[in-house]
């Protein structure tokens, strides 16, 4: 059954948040809108994000990773979230696996916030309705659109092409091979989620030094040799006369 | 009846209202990607990256998806204010005038100082990638004092690497990631530049490259790097020196590129007593015309174990040894003064002054030089050199670098970075695949041949300036000073305090008029700095200086015009207010003439068209220059008879020629009568109409055999040359040494015959000129008490906010609504500060209060903070509470923008004395917790500023924003 998600390369996530304006930018006017911000320019502002990257320091001085790490709607294969919904707002597409909300359905009782373990929800304080990413379904099924911006807008913005979009299914899309080459993996498995998002972790590269490459007899040094003295020089050979 | 509040299964196009989209620039950062903008009945409904655009390819970053919050911000200025009279500047109390007024205003003062004393005219622009036009508004009007933000921004970057080998990071040049196998980003950790380094990272990082970051935090791009170094901020110079030292002493350089591409080679007259004293023997001494370097240098050859002309055929010089000339002269090649200079730059007397442990740096050398030495790249491209030789490949050794202002701004950071120039150049990788590649109009010659005017009598009465009001001295002779050595420009630029400020000293500005000295000015026009807040250094006192009087009553700085887009801190502090528009308002354009985005392959610029119409009373910067320019009868802006020449902006751009006659004009692609011509050509009635149909961009791309080392490249050398990019198509060979430095040093040693410095800066002249890169702690340390501030304190600009100025923008604000001072653990721990805790961070010129934020990303010796997040309170559109002005801080209250008195009691600039490049990352600091009980707000606060006349903005600072662009609304 096919199963839309998306796949982030910790490996190239630089933490530039393209991906959580470009987000906001096309959600708030989209089917999913408005995303309504709270204190918008006053004290402690807060709004309504369908995506954030989250920022934060693994290891001590001077072995420190700095992780970014964006953060949506895993679209889990086993959502926690449907079954405790009591109006059947939270959803899961059959033809896509995209987790939903409707929000006519919606009454805010905040039981989905509470079974997701991963914190992707999020109440829209204005509506009081629970929002969260919709894989911008009203946006990669849109044929008035080029088919190759058919895509979540946060897929579109990503500078480093950290975030790959495909059917984790289907085990030749390019989702699945990354996942499979890269030792992609999901968050918290324990939780029998089953989460279609996954991540690919951070990779190394490295330079090994060989010592025979630091002694070749090419070393340009050897062409400053300085020149031999003047024939006329004295030499041993000149004064030697035994 | 009310409609579903959602449909998740509706589709885009199903959406009532009407689509438009259109094609311009981005403008949220400097860095001017391709966007297409959509809007739905007018209103912008989302900004995407353009997918033919060659810039960004399709991509658009945090800022430039959240230009929706830009345009509709409260914080915008949409109508022309006047002080009111009586008021203080700073108070912000305005009353709203008519343009017709504003404009009479000025023409009316500003004609008045064109007629007695241009200089006293100053224009002074912030990140507004628009010198073109500024520089040319300036010089019409004949003033010289003009500059952009560059003197405060990377000027050493530019000026560094420029009078290295003829070409800089960023806009004119930057790493072949694409081929590259090793990287280096050293001094970069958030910005400098995004979406082109963001895409090319990714790439190279999984084409299996090594990306090594250097720098003492570690954010942002060094996150995905595959080694981290911390280093201590301005010892970057140390660490280039030793590298080239180890190097050397490998054998790891590039001897075959540095004989034929460099001044290695060239022999260089030791003889201390001569006048000729460390310049270049040359075989004949003809006067030498032209900024370019004569080939009439000499050579030691190998074989003939004699002198012989540079680039005889077949001969192969010593890039070592000592020789003599047959009239007694002893000469070194000057590749020998640079391993006699690295010689004390060991390996472990790096690793104790940058904290870099010895065998790290050992590595890094070899990691460079084998990488650069064996893994070869050999391009199958045919091509021929300046001196006639025909290749049939293309070679390139692999290793690429990327820095900007964490080495540029220290007070030592030319040096550094014609360390760091001379360090890729030994490595052979300029202009080669895999290495560094330049963008066109670069390479330009060493140093390119604009040059300032030369002294007073070039700044007359109702006439253009004599010279460009920013160059590139090669000579003293070249400097902009009086009879006695002394500034002719407000900022001291070209004289011998700062002699290479080839983009001015911004940073000065404020203060040298508000002393007077050199002299008084009357009117500063501003546009686009922030100087009454995060673009000065020691802003607290820079704002006293903006409003203090003198003994008559009188603004020591008589008149300020501030021109923005928002209500920033510098507007409460104009006199009079030009409302800017924003970048989705107007036509602008991205010229040859300024800072195009060219690319490797080929000459780029583009333009801005309106996606929408301007709001209240906006009007375009550019437009209020034409129109000055045409009521102040500027030549270049009216006709013989004195009539206005240019209709506006737009018939400005496709009419104006540098000269008449000469086809350049600020736009580049389509010129000629029909559009058939590009970077030379008339104008074309239709260029703007071509470009919009072309995705606003001009993208011309070379012949391959065009594309690589074209400092010596015969091919793109003529190419250049026949449309107008260089006067000359001559080598432009890398200075490893600098005769440039040296002319300047022998002046301090009294031992040239032009113009010679005042005696009290011979001593700094000497020193700091020197023609091989050295070591020596920034200037500002030098005169700090490290014992009472042993901390180093510097800051970078988040990738969400950089270049952006964006906290007026409703969205980005809440990913930064505060800044916290960074501190390890370690060091914070030591000072009994707790994680989050309120603290004091204080230098030798101020203190701060602002909350402590352990990181283990940051080496024991730094604390850093992000820049201009914080805001003084009232301004921007935010309410008095923003998290910005009371928990954000700006750290340039601890920075001085001049250091502590010499020895002679002169106070200069807190710059490079090469470049006037502001020490911002100089500074020194101690850190301790706030005493329980103080206020939990940040400090210095500042008294708001009073409510603007109400601004034709779209949202006003209500509770709740719930943005839907055109459409149903609910």
């Amino acid at each position: 059954m096919k199963q839309l998600a998306l796949v982030i390369d910790l490996n190239v996530c630089v933490g530039c948040h393209a991906c959580v304006t470009s987000c906001k930018e096309w959600n708030t006017s989209g089917t999913a809108g408005f995303m309504s911000d709270f204190n918008p320019y006053g004290e402690d502002p807060t709004g309504t994000f369908f995506n954030r990257v989250q920022t934060f320091e693994v290891g001590e001085f001077p072995n420190t990773q700095t992780v970014h790490f964006p953060k949506s709607c895993l679209h889990c294969e086993e959502p926690p979230c449907v079954p405790v919904c009591p109006t059947g707002a939270s959803y899961k597409r059959e033809e896509d696996g995209i987790v939903l909300v409707d929000y006519d359905k919606c009454i805010g009782c905040k039981y989905c916030t509470w079974a997701c373990p991963y914190g992707a929800r999020e109440l829209d304080e204005n509506l009081k309705v629970m929002k969260k990413c919709t894989l911008c379904v009203d946006r990669i099924y849109d044929e008035s659109l080029p088919e190759d911006r058919r895509k979540p807008a946060c897929v579109l913005a990503c500078p480093t092409n950290a975030r790959l979009f495909g059917d984790v299914n289907d085990s030749e899309s390019v989702v699945s091979n990354s996942i499979r080459e890269n030792g992609g993996y999901q968050l918290m498995p324990e939780w029998g989620t089953k989460p279609a998002n996954h991540y690919l972790p951070r990779r190394k590269t490295s330079i090994t030094i060989h010592a025979d490459e630091l002694t070749r007899i090419d070393n340009p040094l050897k062409k400053e040799q300085l020149p031999l003295p003047d024939d006329d020089e004295q030499t041993l050979d000149d004064i030697m006369s035994w | 009846m009310s409609k579903p509040l959602h449909d998740p299964i509706s589709n885009a196009a199903d959406d009532a209202g009407t689509i438009e989209t259109k094609n311009t620039t981005c403008y949220m950062c400097a860095c001017r990607c391709g966007i297409t903008v959509t809007l739905r009945d007018g209103e912008i409904r989302y900004i995407e990256g353009n997918p033919d655009h060659p810039l960004n390819k399709g991509v658009i970053c945090a800022k430039g998806a959240s230009g929706i919050m830009k345009q509709y911000s409260p914080g915008r200025l949409t109508q022309p204010l006047m002080r009111k009279k009586g008021s203080d500047r700073g108070a912000g109390k305005f009353e709203v005038v008519s343009w017709d007024k504003a404009f009479s205003l000025l023409e009316t003062r500003l004609a008045d100082i064109r007629h007695t004393d241009p200089k006293k005219f100053a224009l002074f622009t912030g990140r507004d990638q628009m010198q073109a036009l500024t520089g040319l508004f300036a010089k019409q009007f004949g003033t010289p004092n003009y500059s952009a933000h560059g003197g405060f921004c990377s000027v050493n970057m530019a000026a560094g690497m420029i009078y290295t080998f003829g070409g800089s990071f960023w806009e004119f040049g930057g790493p072949d990631l694409e081929r590259s196998k090793l990287f280096v980003m050293i001094g970069t950790a958030e910005d400098h530049h995004s979406n082109p380094m963001k895409i090319a990272l990714s790439k190279f990082k999984r084409q299996g490259g090594k990306f090594i970051a250097i720098n003492p935090v570690r954010s942002g791009y060094a996150a995905i790097a595959d080694e981290w170094i911390p280093i201590k901020p301005g010892t970057d110079g140390a660490l280039f020196l030793a590298l080239i030292n180890e190097i050397i002493k490998q054998g790891l350089y590039d001897r075959d590129f540095l004989v034929k591409y460099s001044n290695a080679a060239e022999l260089v007259n030791m003889d201390e007593d001569s006048s000729e004293n460390g310049m270049f023997v040359r075989f004949e001494v003809p006067k030498e015309e032209g900024c370019f370097d004569a080939q009439n240098k000499l050579w030691w050859d190998r074989h003939l174990n004699k002198p012989i002309s540079m680039h005889t055929p077949g001969t192969d010089p010593y890039l070592l040894g000592e020789f003599t000339l047959d009239d007694g002269t002893v000469v070194k090649p000057a590749f020998q003064l640079l391993v006699d200079r690295v010689q004390e730059y060991t390996a472990e007397w790096a690793a104790d002054t940058t904290g870099i442990p010895v065998e790290t740096i050992r590595r890094l050398a070899y990691e460079m030089g084998i990488t650069a030495r064996d893994e070869k790249i050999e391009l199958p491209i045919a091509w021929t050199d300046t001196w006639g030789n025909e290749h049939d490949r293309i070679t390139g050794n692999p290793v690429s670098f990327h820095a900007m202002r964490g080495l540029a701004a220290h007070s030592n950071g030319f040096q550094s970075i014609r360390g760091l120039s001379i360090l890729m150049s030994i490595l052979g990788t300029i202009d080669r695949p895999g290495g560094f590649r330049h963008k066109a109009p670069f390479p330009r010659p060493i140093p390119p041949c604009a040059k300032p005017p030369t002294g007073p009598e070039c700044v007359q009465p109702d006439t253009p300036l004599d010279g460009m009001p920013l160059g590139w001295p090669a000579d003293p002779d070249d400097l902009f000073v009086d009879d006695e050595g002394e500034p002719v420009r407000i900022d001291k630029a070209f004289s011998w305090e700062h002699p290479l400020a080839v983009h001015g000293l911004m940073h000065n500005v404020i203060t040298n008029a508000w002393r007077g000295d050199p002299y008084k000015i009357d009117t500063l026009m501003i546009f686009m700095a922030n100087m009454a807040w995060n673009s000065s250094m020691n802003t607290s006192e820079v704002r006293k200086m903006l409003n203090d009087k003198d003994d008559n009553g009188e603004y020591k700085i008589p008149f300020i015009v501030v021109c923005d887009a928002f209500e920033s801190e510098m507007v409460s502090y104009g006199d009079l207010i030009l409302p800017d528009t924003t970048y989705l308002e107007r036509h602008d354009v991205m010229s040859m003439l300024d800072r195009p985005i060219s690319e490797f392959d080929g000459p780029v610029d583009s333009v801005r068209i309106p996606v929408v119409p301007p709001t209240g009373e906006c009007k375009p910067f550019q437009e209020v220059l034409i129109e000055l320019g045409s009521r102040l009868k500027l030549p270049a802006f009216v006709n013989d008879d004195g009539s206005r020449k240019f209709r506006d902006y737009p018939d400005f751009i496709v009419n104006y020629e540098t000269a008449p006659g000469s086809g350049i004009g600020f736009l580049a692609g389509w010129r000629g009568k029909g559009g058939e011509k590009f970077m030379k050509g008339e104008p074309n009635p239709k260029q703007w109409e071509m470009y919009e149909n072309n995705n606003c961009v001009f993208h011309y791309e070379l012949p391959k055999s065009y594309q690589y080392m074209r400092n010596w490249n015969q091919g793109y050398l003529e190419w250049a040359k026949r449309h107008s990019l260089t006067r000359y198509a001559e080598p432009i060979n890398i200075h490893i040494y600098s005769e440039v430095l040296q002319k300047f040093r022998l002046a301090a040693q009294g031992k040239s015959f032009g113009k010679q410095p005042p005696d009290r800066h011979r001593d700094r002249i000497d020193e700091h000129f020197d023609p091989l890169p050295f070591y020596s702690e920034p200037l500002e340390t030098l005169s700090t008490d490290l014992r009472k501030y042993p901390l180093n304190a510097i800051t970078q600009r988040p990738m969400a906010m950089y270049h952006s100025w964006d906290s007026q923008n409703a969205w980005l604000r809440q990913i930064h609504t505060h800044n916290y001072l960074h501190v390890n653990p370690v060091t914070a721990r030591a000072a009994n500060i707790e994680d989050g805790a309120w603290m004091w961070v204080e230098s030798m010129h101020g203190k701060v209060r602002c909350m402590c934020r352990y990181s283990e990303a940051v080496e024991p010796g730094t604390v850093w903070t992000w820049n201009a997040i914080g805001k003084a309170s009232g301004t921007w559109g935010l309410s008095d509470k923003a998290n910005e002005s009371k928990k954000g801080f700006l750290l340039n209250h601890l920075i001085s923008e001049e250091l502590p008195a010499n020895k002679d009691g002169d106070v200069l600039s807190n710059s490079d004395p090469v470049t006037g490049q502001a020490g911002w990352y100089d500074v020194r600091v101690s850190i301790r917790p706030a005493e329980a009980g103080e206020p939990e707000v940040t400090y210095p606060q500042f008294d708001k500023p009073a409510k603007l006349p109400k601004q034709a903005t779209r949202f006003k600072a209500t509770r709740w924003l719930k943005y839907f662009a055109g459409g149903k609304k609910s």
